[in-house]
């Protein structure tokens, strides 16, 4: 198992109140693994994604535990995670266009990076043309200064800055969201490329767009209102889905060759749950077709078939 | 109804304005009564231009755009804002598109002052509320309330109910699904299908492949600024015939196939070119004997209903 979680908490203090933005996470990820993660947006799903790496000042640990290759992440503290990150947990932001700094050419801001973790940039350097060249980008990029490299371009430079010092964990946040759909496919099957050639162990893609992880994904983990709701292998999940909300979620997306007078597709009702004060018992309550009862206490997430865990009371 | 012919648009940039940006090269397709129209293309293909330039929001630099045969350019006056009590707008970003302090009443209040100053405040009222349940909203959540209170699918729809206000028979809609979540933007899309029955003709500006399918019996690809191939979206999905549409379709993210093992597309900006058709840099298929490097192909009915313009198809 390189990584475990377990009823991991992440609130956001505000004014109001906490917001329970990740509340009660626990789920595992073998080595090799890409997991995707999907959600819609306000599901907690970039919030599980940056408490593995960072917490911004707003965010506030609450309890759970995280493990990766047996070695416990002091999530809450952020100055012993220095540590980890970079090295073991890594992470490509969701605006990656503009994660460089812009005041700084390319190799330069790398060999900043690099001496931060008391890495050498010389020694680093044959591996990081390597990499440059498996990405199809030429070694003048060290030269120039962000602005001067496009969008795709700088999605792929900040990739292969992000797994340089090959970390065990890579978390890759809404990464092709902003890209076009042909480079939306090339960086995809570079994230899978990165993992075949053991660059990074395992892999979190998070993204709201199912198809691709459909694509790319060995698992997929889907959330709501901040509780995990199922996760299964990628096919099980697209093909024969336990959970109400992630059926309902699959038949909503339009697939290519489905035109409205043939097959009416239809979303989901109501809108998800305010996470400053979120109802007791199943969060997806309001919306369920088949809410029961029993959906007043909230459901654990468990097991139902071998690698396949459902948080539904329907199914458990 | 309407009918674009041959327009183009060239950008100034660069220091002084001394570069020339082409950002649509004659383009000409025209949007029938009640039909839905697709516009396809990646980022910069001059799609939103388009868009922009029908509703005259930027000026056109060659050709005429004609809405039930006037010329909307000569349009001034009481004239052009009776171009506007027809044809219509609605964009991406719904967040972006509200005045902050407004209350959605408001908003609506705006449409009357400056369309319908005569109508009657009670007959007015009764619009508003047929608007808003025409789009499924129910008028007394969402009239008293500011923006930042709405879901963005909310305020999308909002905005559709605004244009449905006027005697709109066009409408622009320019990406207005990308910013929504999978349980949401298939309901807009719903609507937008049964606008249409009603006799609206839509423009539908997008990059999502599957969505265009979904709502639109037409469709036109565009290739940076230039119509690669249009025609019955049944024809172009089924028997893509443009190279570059085919590498489209086979990048597109599918929940039914994988993607096949392909040549992955990485060349995302290559040079401007000044003669020769706009794909040629990264044309699997093209090649100086048929003329690909020096001249432009212009459009050609290989079927019926279904354009193409690539010189492959000259001969057949």
């Amino acid at each position: 198992m390189s990584l475990q979680v377990e009823n991991l908490r992440v609130h956001y203090q505000t004014l109001r109140g906490a917001v329970k933005a990740l509340d009660g996470a626990t789920f595992s990820i073998a080595d090799g693994e890409i997991m995707g993660l999907a959600g819609e947006s306000g599901c907690g799903k970039t919030t599980l994604g940056h408490s593995l790496i960072l917490l911004n000042s707003c965010m506030r640990y609450v309890e759970g535990r995280v493990e990766l290759d047996g070695i416990e992440l002091p999530i809450w503290d952020t100055s012993r995670m220095n540590a980890f990150r970079f090295k073991e947990v890594s992470i490509i932001p969701q605006y990656a266009m503009n994660a460089m700094n812009p005041t700084r050419k390319i190799g330069r801001m790398t060999s900043e990076l690099l001496e931060s973790r008391k890495v050498s940039f010389n020694a680093t350097l044959p591996e990081l043309k390597r990499r440059l060249d498996l990405v199809k980008l030429s070694h003048d990029v060290l030269n120039m200064y962000p602005i001067e490299l496009s969008g795709g371009m700088k999605q792929r430079m900040v990739m292969v800055l992000s797994t340089l010092l090959n970390p065990s964990l890579l978390i890759a946040d809404e990464i092709t969201s902003a890209l076009d759909v042909s480079s939306q496919k090339a960086v995809a099957e570079m994230l899978v490329e990165f993992r075949d050639r053991v660059f990074v162990n395992s892999m979190i893609v998070i993204t709201h767009d199912i198809s691709i992880l459909y694509q790319i994904a060995d698992s997929i983990l889907i959330m709501y209102a901040g509780k995990l709701a199922e996760k299964a292998s990628t096919d099980v999940i697209i093909h024969a889905p336990r959970h109400p909300y992630t059926r309902l979620l699959i038949s909503s997306l339009p697939k290519v060759g489905v035109t409205y007078t043939e097959k009416r597709l239809s979303g989901i009702p109501g809108s998800p749950p305010l996470l400053l004060d979120p109802p007791t018992g199943c969060r997806f309550r309001e919306r369920c077709p088949v809410a029961f009862e029993k959906c007043l206490e909230a459901p654990p997430f468990l097991e139902v078939e071998k690698g396949h865990h459902v948080a539904c009371w329907r199914e458990s | 109804m309407l009918k674009l012919d041959g327009i183009s648009k060239v950008y100034k940039v660069g220091t002084f304005g001394g570069k020339q940006l082409h950002a649509v090269s004659d383009v000409s397709f025209t949007v029938g009564a009640g039909e839905v129209l697709s516009l396809i293309g990646e980022s910069g293909s001059g799609k939103s231009t388009i868009g922009k330039m029908i509703l005259r929001l930027i000026s056109i630099n060659a050709g005429t755009i004609s809405f039930d045969g006037v010329d909307i350019a000569t349009l001034k006056g009481n004239a052009l804002k009776e171009y506007y009590r027809k044809v219509q707008g609605v964009f991406q970003d719904p967040f972006s598109c509200y005045n902050t302090i407004f209350k959605a009443d408001r908003i609506f209040r705006i449409v009357k002052d400056e369309f319908y100053p005569a109508v009657p405040d009670p007959n007015w009222t009764g619009r508003v509320r047929w608007a808003l349940q025409a789009v499924g909203l129910n008028p007394d959540q969402v009239l008293h309330k500011f923006p930042h209170q709405l879901s963005g699918g909310q305020l999308q729809r909002l905005l559709i109910a605004r244009a449905l206000l006027l005697d709109i028979r066009f409408l622009v809609a320019d990406e207005i699904i990308s910013m929504l979540d999978a349980s949401t933007r298939i309901d807009v899309l719903n609507l937008l299908a049964d606008l249409k029955a009603r006799g609206l003709s839509i423009l539908f500006i997008t990059h999502d492949l599957s969505l265009a399918h979904y709502i639109s019996e037409r469709s036109v690809i565009l290739y940076r600024g230039r119509v690669a191939e249009m025609g019955a979206t049944e024809s172009i999905f089924e028997r893509p015939l443009h190279p570059y549409t085919q590498m489209l379709m086979a990048s597109v993210p599918r929940l039914d196939k994988k993607w096949a093992d392909g040549k992955v597309e990485l060349q995302a900006n290559p040079a401007e070119r000044t003669g020769g058709c706009v794909y040629y840099g990264r044309c699997p298929a093209a090649s100086a004997d048929l003329g690909c490097d020096s001249h432009t192909p212009g459009l050609i009915e290989a079927e019926r209903d279904h354009f193409v313009a690539c010189f492959r198809y000259v001969a057949e």
